[in-house]
Formats: structure tokens, sequence, C-alpha cells
């Protein structure tokens, strides 16, 4: 994996509240690009709500998020332009279900002028190529398994050329059997260079294509570290604690 | 003249339909809004428009507006008025309805990629919604074309007015409100049967 000295996303003092409920309570993080990044810890610590705050699907509630190098948070930012540059995806894929699968991965490039019909036609099929699903092209998402989904979501994010990819718990809904077809793609991703946040519970996923783990709870990074530091030989007495449950 | 009334009827369901389906639109789309200026004005609008009997609001845009402005309104436009801000407010409520009936992750999907809010809500999320709206929406438009014999209170020679004028004439009075009542039965079944081709050409695959 090869991680450069650049910086994809900083994070300063970030903090949310959700009414008078605080969900993340100053987090501090730097992602290098190419990095890939796993996040792990126990429902409710905040982690998808810090994952959704880095292409603003959440407005934060104090502090600074800078995407290689824009604040991102700052009043006259285009957020449309910042997030061409994010591909996201989501636990329940989220996929158009009025549109096949083609449309769906053309829909956004098209829309916003990116590319013309013919070029993100071909692009489609190059990535649904990528993922294993060329055959599927002019299906509808409703016949369509859910590793099948996550997989055509994954493809769709990427349409949009984007330098970083946030992942939402992309395996958590989906039946054991189907889990693995898309950690492969996710890997096959990240020995290409992107840069990738994910939230996940699959810890060896995180063992084996992560660069770094954080480990969140109660709206703090508890602790962090290379996977094999962290999985294996925790010190915060909470992570210990909660990979004692999950391991 | 019992078929130019249903003409004029018609007319009046139309173009009140047409005004009611943009304001609905317009409000329904307030009403989602996260700005809360634009929500509440939906809001106060949906209120009024439904809390008043459009019996009220038909004596109030014929009789009442030219009292306030001077500006006399003939019967088709206050009646169309009067419909159209009536059905528009329900209008609205099916239409926010429609698109509250879509999961929450679609937008956010549409957002991710980079689509603007806009470009988000048509092509994404009102596709969706039309489907569910569209029954409702029939129903309305239904509701709308009966509403009109509520405006032959303030003189509007559609099929009611009309069938009262014949009646005083020929005192066939069962007769005449048979016909009457058969005459908007053939449309709003003719109507049903249009939207119905409608309905089954939106819902999609899966």
């Amino acid at each position: 994996m090869q991680v450069s000295s650049e910086t994809a996303i900083k994070i300063k003092g970030l903090k949310k509240s959700f009414g008078s409920l605080e969900v993340l309570k100053g987090m501090d993080l730097e992602i290098k690009k190419g990095e890939v990044v796993c996040l792990i810890g126990p429902s409710g610590s905040g982690k998808s709500t810090f994952l959704r705050c880095m292409n603003r699907l959440e407005e934060i509630t104090a502090g600074q998020i800078l995407v290689n190098g824009n604040d991102i948070t700052a009043s006259g930012t285009n957020i449309n332009k910042v997030r061409e540059n994010i591909g996201m995806v989501f636990q329940h894929f989220n996929l158009f279900p009025h549109l096949t699968v083609k449309k769906n991965i053309t829909l956004a490039p098209v829309e916003l002028k990116l590319m013309s019909k013919e070029e993100a036609d071909k692009k489609a099929i190059e990535l649904l190529k990528m993922v294993g699903l060329e055959q599927k092209a002019n299906v509808h998402p409703a016949q369509l398994s859910g590793g099948q989904k996550q997989r055509v979501a994954i493809a769709r994010a990427l349409a949009m050329n984007p330098d970083i990819m946030l992942f939402d718990e992309p395996t958590s809904a989906l039946d054991p059997e189907m889990v693995g077809e898309v950690l492969n793609v996710m890997k096959e991703l990240a020995k290409k260079g992107m840069t990738m946040v994910v939230v996940t519970h699959e810890m060896g996923f995180a063992r084996e294509v992560s660069d770094r783990v954080l480990f969140l709870d109660g709206g703090y990074i508890l602790e962090e570290g290379s996977p094999e530091e962290l999985l294996s030989n925790p010190k915060n007495p909470r992570t210990i604690d909660f990979l004692n449950k999950v391991l | 003249m019992l078929l130019i009334a249903m003409g004029r009827t018609l007319e009046l369901t139309f173009l009140s339909l047409f005004f009611a389906t943009v304001i609905g639109l317009i409000f329904g789309l307030f009403n989602v809004s996260r700005i809360k200026f634009l929500h509440a004005i939906a809001y106060i609008y949906i209120d009024i428009a439904r809390g008043v009997p459009l019996i009220v609001l038909g004596f109030f845009t014929y009789f009442g507006i030219p009292g306030i402005t001077g500006v006399k309104l003939s019967a088709l436009v206050a009646g169309m008025i009067a419909l159209s801000l009536n059905a528009g407010a329900y209008m609205a409520e099916i239409i926010r309805a429609g698109i509250q009936s879509v999961d929450k992750g679609q937008m956010e999907a549409a957002r991710s990629l980079g689509l603007p809010y806009r470009k988000a809500m048509s092509k994404v999320v009102m596709p969706q919604a039309i489907k569910t709206m569209v029954p409702s929406i029939i129903n309305q438009y239904i509701i709308t074309l009966k509403d009109t014999s509520i405006l032959s209170v303030i003189g509007f020679p559609e099929l009611v007015k009309t069938g009262q004028i014949i009646i005083a004439r020929t005192y066939e009075t069962a007769l005449m409100w048979v016909i009457v009542g058969v005459m908007y039965l053939i449309v709003i079944t003719i109507l049903s049967a249009i939207a119905k081709r409608l309905e089954r050409r939106v819902s999609y695959a899966g």
C-alpha cells in the first residue's frame, strides 16, 4: 500500500451534537493520501456520525474539516463540488430502485455534465467488470442480491472518480456468505491506492487491509494504531473490553 | 344545455386542477424544505386552506374580494381560485407525504454523489414519490370534479346550477337529478379509467 506524505483529510477539534446530545466531543485526525483507516467501536460510539461529517451529510457543531487542504465547513464552500471527490457507500446500499444498474452508475456524472452519456456508459461497464457484474448492467436493483447491490453501490461511487472513499458499515446488512465478495472489491480498491475510511465490524478486514485502526467510544478516539498494535495488543481497557466481545 | 354545462364543469375542474397541482407542488416542496421560513409558509397555507370550507372560500372570492378591492371577478375565475386554493392544500399534503415516503437514504446517496438538492429531488426522490402519490392524486382530482358542484352557489352555470335552472322550468325534479348524477358518474368513470392506465405506466419493475 502506497501511503504518500500528503494529507487527504485533516480534522481539527470536531464536535457534533444532535439537539442537546453531544455525540462527538472533540475529534482530531489526519489521514494521508492512499491510507486505509478503519473506525471500530461499539454501536452508539459515534463512528458513523464521524464518517458522515467528512462529506457533510451531518453538519458539524464545532471544529474544522480540511479535504485536500480545503475547509469544507467554511461558509463559501460548494459542498457539491467537494462531494464529487468523496465517494460514499452506505450500509443499506441506497441504490436508486427506479433506475437500472447502469443508470444508477451514470446518473451523477451525466447530470453533472462531467461525462457524455457514451463516456459514462463505457465507464459504467468498466466499473461493473471490475466488481464482476457486467452482465447485470440492465437489470433493476430489486433483482440483485445484497452483495451484488453493494458492489454496484461501490461502482456508482467510483464513477465520479473520487480520490477518497467513505464506507459506512458496508457489510453489516449482508448475509454472511456475501460479505467476502464486497470485502474483496474493497481490498482491490485499497491496493490501487484509494484513500479509504471504513466504519466496520469486520476485524479480519481491518487487520488485513487497513494501515491504521481507530477505536471510538463515547464520542472520542480512545486509541489508534496499526492493526497489529491495536487489535493484538490494545492498551486502553475499553478497547480491550470491546475486542474481547467481538473477536 | 346540460352538455354545455358539463363542459363548463370540466373547464372549471381542469383549470382548478392545473393550478392546484402547481400550488401543491410548490407548497409540498416548501413543506419538506429544511428552510424553516418556507416550511412555516406551507404550514400556514395548508392549515387555512384546508380548515375553511370550500363554500366559504367561494363566497369570499366571489362576493368578498370585490367588496375589498373593487375588482369584480367572474364566477368562473372566483370559483377557480377557491377550488385551486382548496385542492392545492390537499395536493400539497399528498406531495409531502409522497416525498416523505421515500427512504431518506435515497436523498443522502444522491447528495453524496455531488448532485445538488434540486437534481437529487427531481431525478431520484420525485420519480419514486410519484409512484405512491398517483392513487391519492387521482382521488383528489375526482373529489375536485365533484366539488365544482358546490360552486353552483355563486351562480356559475356548471352542471348542478344548470340542472336547477331546468327543473325550475320543467318541474322534472327526480329525472333531472338522476340525469345530472349519471353525467357525473360517466365522466368520473372515464377519468378513473384513464388514471388507472397512467398509474400502471408510472409503476416500475420491482
